[in-house]
């Protein structure tokens, strides 16, 4: 590849064959790889979605995107809650990675400390990895305590605490008793599960288990939602945030993005929850509505088309003529700005081709807003979802449950006695569900996308190389590990989970900051001077002329050469 | 910002706060990224792997590759033997690297995996192709800090692959070599050590060197396996050579006391070339040990460098410093801070070993002797201190930042990890063009400052 491939853009080349392309992908593993891989490696069918071979082990010696456990609980739905402190029970390293890394963005307010700016842990030494750490996480707690006097604390585990048997459960205990907060143990090791996943899982049960229903006060508003899924990276849920409450929908928790301790303990006291990123929270959306009878929907604020019928679906479920009134000034008030920008924008990158293998629905929802743009997506994945994320929630009695997701426990909850007061009556649901309404109706990535797409779950390293090569696509959506690869091949590339320090992209004024993202990462002119003029067209370069000769001409001469020379040797 | 951080200090033993180090694997990663067509492999659960990974990735903004056992549970409780086969297996098929360099966990420290074992029963299964080279270094993280993963796993190229080839005192005399440890410094500080050396025409094996590796240019085209780094020939021939010049106590000594140890090479333990002394006895040990002059080029960065101290000293005259960051780093930024006349005041790092505070404490003997020097420290109690007496200037790390923020102090960037600027990147801070480049940092940060908070009537035009 000596041109950078983004130039080989493709309406003028034959469609790659998606079956041709993974055997391609499978040709150099070796045979159990392979095997293994080719079940995680699927041409789509939008009517009926193949089976995926998702949330299954990495591959051992594979070049993968996925993190830990650990990373999960301290990522996501825990986490960013901002003034829990959280000590992470553990050698230096895990905690320190953690911190301030992923872009959860706070606005506290005056007088409440944000601990998302401490990575506070017990630096695990030897001697406690020999004779045990409960004795130190104990005392850093004291100390935590002393010195910061939180509402609440968090104690995370990475791999050596389970292993050498620390009981952070009890001292968790002990130490609630003996400080009169609420603090609660996670046992999140790295080692528990085949990726983040289980982290999210693992943070969904302790949230559910030790924080909501802390407090039944409600926020007083006609119209009272949760927003479940959603980590306020640049800003995203403040976008949101301020949308609903221009139609008159109040927000109590977003779960978890800039959000406190307190917002969390009455989040179960809404009518609904809409739940952005289903695989990090289906867990607390289903056991808050068994617990106490809040129904739950999926949103996508991510796309302005996935906006308004989101808006529309919410307004559709409180049933409310003002509401739905509103709903519809809105959107057509937001798509005035929207449209112009949208539709120049489009008018330049139709036709286009994105990839996206990210997260847990992120290469799902993004979809929407490249396809806002006219833009084509030719291969998709998720990073660490799981078979209803890709095929719908419909495949979930059909999952099995393996060794390790047997690791994760699954919480019983039933309906609490007292507090168990469904927003709607089953007979209102009915009504709703027969007029075309669906609750918990994640339908998943597959039935979105074109038939015979590339569906690749877990991507390796080798299969992105593999799939730029063959599909050249103009821009591809991954994360920080992939991000400079995909780029030394000339390929811009969107980071989904850090969204490169900018953002939001969520709602209407976030789609147009994306779109505008999306035309300045493919107009820049950056890629078009990688091939030097020398070696574009080694003959031409500027003459040396003798001044004395220019006479007249010089400045019309001189003014051509430079243009010449600025144009790589061709006549600008 | 850090609003739960006050001046009032509470004893603390337990609990670390915002740290000034990390774990040993992140920088074993490192340091096998110096050595040509070297794939790092993580022996753990693949967290530590994405982590170190994506940390790596935001300071050099550059691909960065590794593999890792992906141990789950089963793995854990049984030993990584099969994982490792595996991983071992894949990795010269899909990726085909000249040699591996396998790093542990707490993971695998912890369930006690006997990683020679395991490459020898590799090798012995045909695993490992014929030709293929597989190292490794132990790195739990419950010991030491990112500098001590950095040094075992220099250590472990001596180890394993330095060798003396019996070649006689006469014959290695003829074409003199000498060896560069260069320690936990940046592709473009390897790359200016590299220049200097090649000013001073000395014939040497610089490793491991990361340049040419994490400093690529954008040309279109991905390589897996850029063509910088040590080869393993070179390393190999460290053993043959005359001597060895190790920068940093902390990072880079153990591998050249190991050298010494396996195959009699002497070797001169200095410090990082940051600043002027610094430099001045890297230059000499070469011109000494390598038989050479040092050339007039060289002898003019320096008097540029000391014209330029001369010039605007009056800036750096008795400004109190706080510094924090690895410990060889810190060591040789307090003997140029003091070059420049400065007032280093609290001296951490987060690392153990008293030998910072030995040396720092010696280094401030006649300028601060009053400086606060702790080692296995943090930026929370570096925090405190300056929130009880405020200090000039701060230098460290991004993650100083919030406290120069939230302080209002001018603050330089230095040391690892850089995530939020370029010039780490690009330009060395090691050598006498290093030092101008740091000292213009630190001009530019105090008169920044300055002209962003004085009162208008000393607002002035020329500094
Ligand atoms: S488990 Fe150990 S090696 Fe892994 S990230 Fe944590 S501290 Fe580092
Ligand atoms: S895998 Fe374990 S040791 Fe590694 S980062 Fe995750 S919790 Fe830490």
């Amino acid at each position: 590849m000596s041109e950078p491939t983004h130039t080989l853009t493709a309406p003028d080349l034959a469609a790659p064959d998606p079956a041709a392309v993974k055997a391609e992908m499978l040709k150099i593993y070796p045979a159990k790889t392979a095997k293994k891989r080719a079940k995680q490696i699927i041409l789509n069918d939008p009517e009926t979605p193949p089976e995926i071979g998702a949330n299954s082990r990495t591959i051992p010696g594979i070049i993968t995107q996925r993190g830990c456990t650990y990373a999960g609980c301290r990522g996501v739905v825990l986490g960013p809650i901002y003034d829990i402190l959280q000590i992470t029970h553990g050698p230096v390293g895990c905690g320190f990675y953690a911190w301030l890394s992923r872009r959860n963005l706070v606005r506290p307010p005056a007088g409440s400390t944000n601990y998302l700016q401490y990575c506070m842990n017990t630096d695990m030494q030897e001697d406690q990895i020999v004779f045990g750490g409960e004795k130190k996480l104990t005392q850093a707690i004291r100390e935590a305590y002393a010195i910061f006097k939180p509402k609440a604390i968090a104690i995370l585990a990475t791999c050596p605490v389970g292993l050498i048997g620390d009981d952070i459960h009890t001292v968790a205990k002990l130490m609630k008793a003996e400080l009169g907060i609420n603090v609660m143990a996670f046992s999140c090791e790295g080692y528990k599960g085949v990726s983040q996943s289980a982290g999210h899982h693992i943070a969904n049960n302790g949230v559910f288990k030790n924080i909501i229903g802390l407090d039944d006060k409600p926020d007083e508003a006609e119209f009272n939602m949760n927003i479940l899924g959603e980590y306020n990276i640049g800003g995203d849920a403040w976008e949101i945030d301020t949308l609903l409450r221009k139609c008159g929908i109040h927000v109590t928790s977003t779960l978890s993005g800039d959000v406190s301790y307190d917002q969390v303990k009455k989040s179960h006291t809404v009518m609904l929850n809409g739940v952005m990123c289903h695989r990090s929270i289906n867990y607390i959306a289903e056991m808050m509505e068994k617990k106490f009878g809040i129904p739950w929907i999926k949103v996508n604020f991510i796309g302005a088309e996935a906006t308004a019928k989101t808006l529309r679906k919410i307004a559709k479920f409180f049933d409310s003529k003002k509401l739905t009134d509103r709903v519809e000034e809105v959107i057509a008030q937001e798509m005035i700005a929207l449209r112009p920008v949208r539709a120049e924008i489009k008018a330049r990158h139709q036709g286009k081709k994105a990839a996206l293998f990210v997260g847990g629905s992120r290469a799902h929802h993004y979809q929407d807003l490249f396809r806002d743009i006219g833009m084509e997506i030719v291969s998709a994945g998720y990073e660490f979802a799981h078979r209803d994320d890709y095929e719908g929630r419909k495949v979930l009695p059909t999952i099995k449950v393996d060794a390790d997701s047997r690791n994760i426990e699954e919480l019983h909850v039933e309906a609490d006695p007292a507090r168990f007061k469904p927003t709607k009556t089953p007979e209102q649901m009915e009504a709703l569900k027969a007029g075309g309404f669906s609750f918990k109706d994640y339908e998943g990535m597959m039935v979105e996308m074109k038939k015979s797409t590339l569906v690749i779950d877990d991507i390796t390293h080798h299969e992105m190389e593999k799939l730029i090569e063959i599909y050249k696509p103009d821009i591809i959506g991954s994360g920080i590990k992939d991000k400079f690869v995909i780029e030394k091949m000339g390929v811009p590339c969107k980071q989904l989970h850090s969204y490169d320090y900018s953002g939001p992209y969520a709602a209407f004024a976030g789609a147009v900051n994306f779109y505008r993202e999306v035309d300045r990462m493919l107009t820049t002119k950056v890629w078009k001077y990688i091939t030097p003029p020398w070696e574009k067209a080694p003959l031409a370069s500027v003459e040396l002329v003798h001044a004395s000769k220019l006479g007249g001409a010089k400045k019309n001469g001189e003014a051509k050469a430079w243009r010449k020379a600025a144009a790589g040797g061709e006549e600008a | 910002m850090l609003d739960g951080t006050t001046a009032e200090i509470k004893p603390r033993e337990a609990l670390r706060i915002n740290p000034a180090k990390t774990c040993q694997p992140i920088g074993a990663m490192y340091a096998a990224l110096g050595i040509h067509g070297c794939m790092p492999h993580s022996h753990g659960s693949q967290g530590c792997c994405a982590y170190h990974r994506s940390h790596l990735t935001r300071h050099f903004k550059e691909p960065v590759v590794a593999t890792s056992s992906s141990f789950t549970e089963g793995a854990s409780v049984f030993g990584g033997l099969a994982n490792m086969t595996q991983a071992l297996s894949n990795i010269f098929t899909i990726y085909d690297p000249k040699i591996v360099a396998v790093h542990t966990t707490c993971l695998s420290e912890v369930i006690g995996d006997d990683i020679p074992m395991m490459i020898k029963k590799a090798t012995e299964e045909g695993i490992i192709p014929a030709g293929k080279v597989v190292i490794h270094a132990n790195t739990p993280s419950f010991v030491g800090s990112h500098v001590t993963g950095f040094a075992s796993m220099v250590t472990a190229m001596v180890k394993y692959l330095s060798e003396s080839s019996g070649k006689t005192e006469a014959q290695l005399k003829d074409e003199p070599q000498l060896n560069i440890i260069p320690g936990y410094i940046d592709p473009a500080d390897m790359r200016e050590l590299k220049r200097i050396i090649k000013e001073m025409g000395v014939k040497t094996v610089l490793f491991p060197d990361t340049s040419g590796v994490l400093d690529l240019p954008q040309d279109g085209r991905y390589r897996m396996f850029p063509s910088g780094g040590a080869t393993i020939e070179q390393i190999k021939s460290a053993g043959d050579s005359v001597g060895t010049i190790a920068l940093g106590h902390f990072a880079s000594h153990p591998a050249a006391e190991k050298l010494d140890e396996k195959c009699n090479v002497p070797c001169a333990l200095l410090e990082l070339p940051y600043g002027l002394t610094n430099t001045d006895r890297f230059i000499h040990a070469l011109r000494n040990h390598g038989g050479v002059d040092v050339p007039g080029t060289l002898g003019e960065e320096r008097g540029r460098l000391l014209d330029a101290m001369g010039d605007m000293h009056q800036y750096f005259h008795g400004k109190r410093v706080a510094i924090a960051g690895d410990p060889d780093h810190v060591i040789a930024l307090t003997q140029f801070l003091v070059e420049l006349d400065m007032k280093p005041a609290y001296v951490i790092t987060g690392s153990s070993g008293n030998h910072f505070e030995q040396r720092v404490t010696e280094i401030l003997k006649d300028q601060a002797p009053e400086a606060i020097v702790k080692q296995n420290s943090d930026l929370f109690a570096l925090h405190q201190w300056i929130k009880n007496q405020p200090v000039d200037l701060l230098i460290g790390n991004t993650y100083c930042k919030y406290i120069a923020h939230v302080e209002k102090i001018p603050f330089v960037r230095f040391g690892f990890p850089v995530l939020d600027r370029m010039g780490h990147r690009y330009f060395p801070g090691v050598g006498y063009m290093g030092a101008l480049r740091l000292m213009e940092k630190i001009n530019d940060a105090l008169l920044d400052h300055k002209d962003r908070e004085c009162p208008e009537e000393t607002f002035e035009l020329i500094q």
